[in-house]
């Protein structure tokens, strides 16, 4: 087992390679995932601001109509 | 039979099949790495007890060459894609194209920091101006150019044609890191990387270096499925088939 982590005097060079080389493929799937998620709520809330606005929109209309007939 | 090809060309229709597909090239990824590793480590020659007159640095090949070999082919398939955009004007092909640079840039830049580690022992230089390894840092640039081009342009349109049009003028750069050994005698000149012929690799070793590219393949597939997938929903974000793609995925 020592013998296969040391990799005959050259465990800093090999394990560095092999390391780097999963690690960031590693880091890649990770921020697709996280990416994916962000995307996800981002549009979810576009979505929601666009629906709601019509609701105040006849909102609004009341309330003009309202302060138009105040005076 | 005649199959509509242009019908998978839809974002609308692609998404979905994307989403099937990552898990399958996801796992054969995951299987044929865990092979290639098994193998590279522990079934090669001097492993099982024959003569091997290379030292133990030398297994960096199993992720070293494969991951040189996938930078220019996931560049040859960036360019291809912002060519059939081009010339068709499909708005898939534009996208395929900026999901494929990201993967392609971590490959290459593996293979320049697998290659420095390797050449650090063996020829004891991490960098040298040998032909191959410059040429290979000009594929990281040509990349990092890509993205940052498409990046810096805000009309989405212009953005895809610009970076598309960088993308295939960068293609000289594949066949001269292909061709890059001006030195058939290292002992005449000063280049670093040899010819050499798949035949001459031993099969304990030509094996698993094979089955690491068929995996990092089937990787690459997977992420940059998965990073096309995120480009449509946010460039398709005012149609109605996301909008439903939003309901149900997001919780």
């Amino acid at each position: 087992m020592i013998d296969f982590l040391q990799q005959g005097g050259y465990a800093g060079y090999v394990w560095s390679a092999f390391g780097m080389t999963f690690g960031l493929l590693l880091i890649e799937i990770l921020q697709l995932r996280s990416s994916h998620r962000t995307t996800l709520t981002r549009i979810a809330r576009l979505v929601r601001l666009r629906t709601p606005r019509r609701k105040p929109a006849a909102g609004a209309g009341q309330d003009s109509g309202a302060a138009s007939a105040k005076p | 039979m005649t199959i509509n090809w242009f019908k998978f060309a839809s974002p609308a229709a692609f998404y979905p099949i994307a989403g099937r597909l990552i898990p399958w090239f996801g796992g054969i990824a995951a299987v044929l790495v865990l092979i290639a590793l098994y193998w590279g480590f522990f079934e090669t020659a001097d492993r099982l007890g024959g003569s091997n007159p290379q030292k133990e640095y030398y297994r960096i090949i199993f992720v070293h060459v494969p991951a040189a070999w996938m930078s220019m082919w996931l560049y040859l398939v960036l360019a291809g894609w912002s060519a059939v955009g081009l010339v068709f004007n499909t708005r898939l092909s534009f996208m395929m194209a900026k999901a494929v640079a990201p993967t392609g840039a971590i490959f290459t830049f593996l293979a320049l920091w697998t290659g420095a580690l390797w050449g650090r022992p063996s020829w004891g230089t991490y960098w040298d101006w040998d032909p191959r390894l410059t040429s290979e840092l000009l594929l990281f640039f040509l990349y990092i150019g890509y993205i940052a081009l498409h990046s810096a342009i805000d009309d989405m349109r212009r953005a895809d044609r610009a970076a598309a049009l960088l993308a295939i003028v960068g293609l000289v750069m594949v066949p001269v890191i292909y061709l890059s050994i001006n030195c058939p005698d290292p002992n005449q000149c000063a280049a670093l990387h040899q010819r050499s012929d798949p035949g001459s690799i031993h099969p304990s070793i030509l094996i698993p270096m094979l089955t690491m590219t068929l995996g990092l393949w089937s990787y690459s597939f997977a992420a940059v499925f998965a990073r096309l997938r995120n480009i449509i929903l946010s460039r398709e974000s005012d149609n109605a088939w996301v909008r439903d793609v939003v309901a149900k995925e997001a919780v």
